[in-house]
């Protein structure tokens, strides 16, 4: 705990490219990048499947497949492709892979919470709706998204938490960010602090993060629906739809 | 890589049969402890905190923090004081699981629908009767969700442990980090393949196991 403490408040931890702003930075860059790929591919698809109904069993199986596929794995698949596409080992080994695998990990989450939450709007508003003459495109932005978007928000909150404390192992490739800390914290048994470091600072962004999304959540939902907001296991059971409606 | 080198060199997957065969022995082993470990545990947690909001709220709130701290770190810290051993990867394992078991078990009594409840209560069931024959198996599909849940993530998991675990755990995590470290793409790779097979095959025969014993859900899930 002393040691963790040393660590923290050793200002030459704090400076440079290997300081704590910019590995941190280093961290929000690729968890954020990966998170908007994510959302630009997520978002409009589970809005899709979700007010359609078409190959909505096709994308959630999909989605379940890619849920089970371990980062690990998914990080290193890309890494040959990586090296093929950009020799130079100092740009590949840094960002891609690792950018991939996060944005492939990130996918489900959203895309499974979006349609289930476009899909739990009550029909009877949808028609009520349609009776009234509004477009489905209306239909779809001024009913199903404003009632859906807590749960929404909350599919972009758990993948989010996922890829903060995921993209820890993009180091293993010799790529920035606070996984950096960990790792070599671990391959350098002298100074355990700096494992401990990472691990903490990971979890207090992760924490900041999530806080900050859940004042976005709230802020995003209709005032009239703000009664019970929380981060629910709703992924976990939405993801699965033969349990969910059993 | 090597140039000129080809990205899968067949021979050497042939000739080491018998590692590959280890480290698959190896991964099923410590995703199987902690899914069947992690289930006893987090059964007996959830019919205590199902009912008692005081109890599930901090083991939620836990639950959340404890996900925030990247896997790698936690299975770093224990071996200081574990050693390298299976135990160190088995004890974060096991704690992961029981946070998802938990989660979905509790959803699972709690969405028993009132007048189900208020059914078993009026033909006299005393509580545990009602926890038992009523709440229980009402909760089962959840619980399966659960176990498919646990064991995709810790077939994750292990192969992250294997960047601790040198050689001591790590299954198929193993030939990836080793591979990285030399290197020497056939064996990443054939260890990342071999790990999402395992994980889609796992997760393939839950969906068959959950269909089985859930007939009544695959006539109402129209999605």
């Amino acid at each position: 705990m002393n040691e963790l403490l040393t660590w923290l408040t050793d200002p030459a931890n704090w400076s440079g490219t290997a300081g704590v702003p910019n590995r941190l930075l280093e961290h929000i860059s690729m968890c954020g990048a990966s998170v908007l790929a994510a959302m630009l591919i997520g978002l409009p698809l589970g809005l899709f499947i979700g007010h359609t109904g078409r190959f909505a069993n096709a994308a959630i199986n999909v989605a379940n497949v890619g849920r089970a596929i371990p980062s690990y794995a998914l990080l290193v698949i890309f890494l040959p492709v990586a090296l093929s596409l950009w020799p130079d080992p100092t740009s590949a080994l840094n960002i891609v892979p690792t950018f991939i695998a996060m944005t492939a990990l990130a996918v489900p989450p959203i895309l499974v919470t979006t349609w289930a939450g476009i899909r739990g709007v009550d029909r009877d508003l949808v028609e009520a709706g349609r009776g009234m003459g509004l477009t489905e495109l209306e239909i779809l932005r001024r009913i199903e998204v404003p009632i859906a978007i807590p749960v929404i928000v909350g599919g972009v909150r758990t993948a989010t938490l996922q890829v903060i404390a995921t993209a820890t192992i993009g180091a293993i490739l010799g790529g920035g960010g606070l996984g950096r800390f960990v790792v070599d914290g671990f391959h350098n048994p002298g100074a355990p602090a700096q494992l401990y470091a990472g691990a903490l600072l990971v979890a207090l962004l992760a924490i900041a993060v999530d806080g900050l999304l859940a004042i976005v959540q709230r802020a995003l939902t209709p005032r009239a629906l703000r009664g019970a907001i929380g981060r629910e296991a709703a992924y976990d059971t939405a993801a699965l739809p033969e349990a969910s409606s059993a | 890589m090597q140039p000129g080198q080809p990205l899968i060199n067949f021979q050497w997957i042939v000739d080491h049969l018998g590692a590959i065969w280890t480290a698959t022995v190896q991964h099923v082993e410590l995703t199987v402890i902690p899914v069947v470990l992690g289930f006893v545990i987090a059964l007996a947690l959830s019919i205590w905190a199902a009912r008692r909001p005081i109890v599930y709220g901090p083991f939620v709130t836990l639950g959340g923090i404890l996900y925030t701290i990247p896997s790698l770190a936690l299975f770093a810290v224990l071996i200081p004081i574990t050693g390298l051993s299976l135990v160190s990867a088995v004890i974060p394992l096991v704690t992961y699981t029981i946070l998802i078991y938990l989660r979905s078990i509790v959803a699972g009594i709690r969405g028993v629908a009132p007048d189900v409840i208020e059914a078993a209560e009026g033909m006299g069931y005393t509580s545990r009767q009602r926890l038992t024959r009523v709440e229980l198996p009402l909760a089962v599909p959840m619980m399966i969700t659960g176990v498919r849940l646990a064991t995709v993530t810790t077939i994750g998991l292990v192969t992250v442990a294997s960047i601790v675990g040198g050689s001591e755990f790590g299954g198929y995590g193993q030939l990836i980090t080793e591979g990285l470290q030399t290197l020497f793409p056939t064996k990443y790779l054939l260890g990342a393949a071999l790990s999402v097979l395992l994980a889609m095959t796992a997760d393939t025969l839950l969906v068959r196991f959950e269909r089985r014993v859930t007939p009544w859900a695959r006539a109402r899930s129209a999605v």
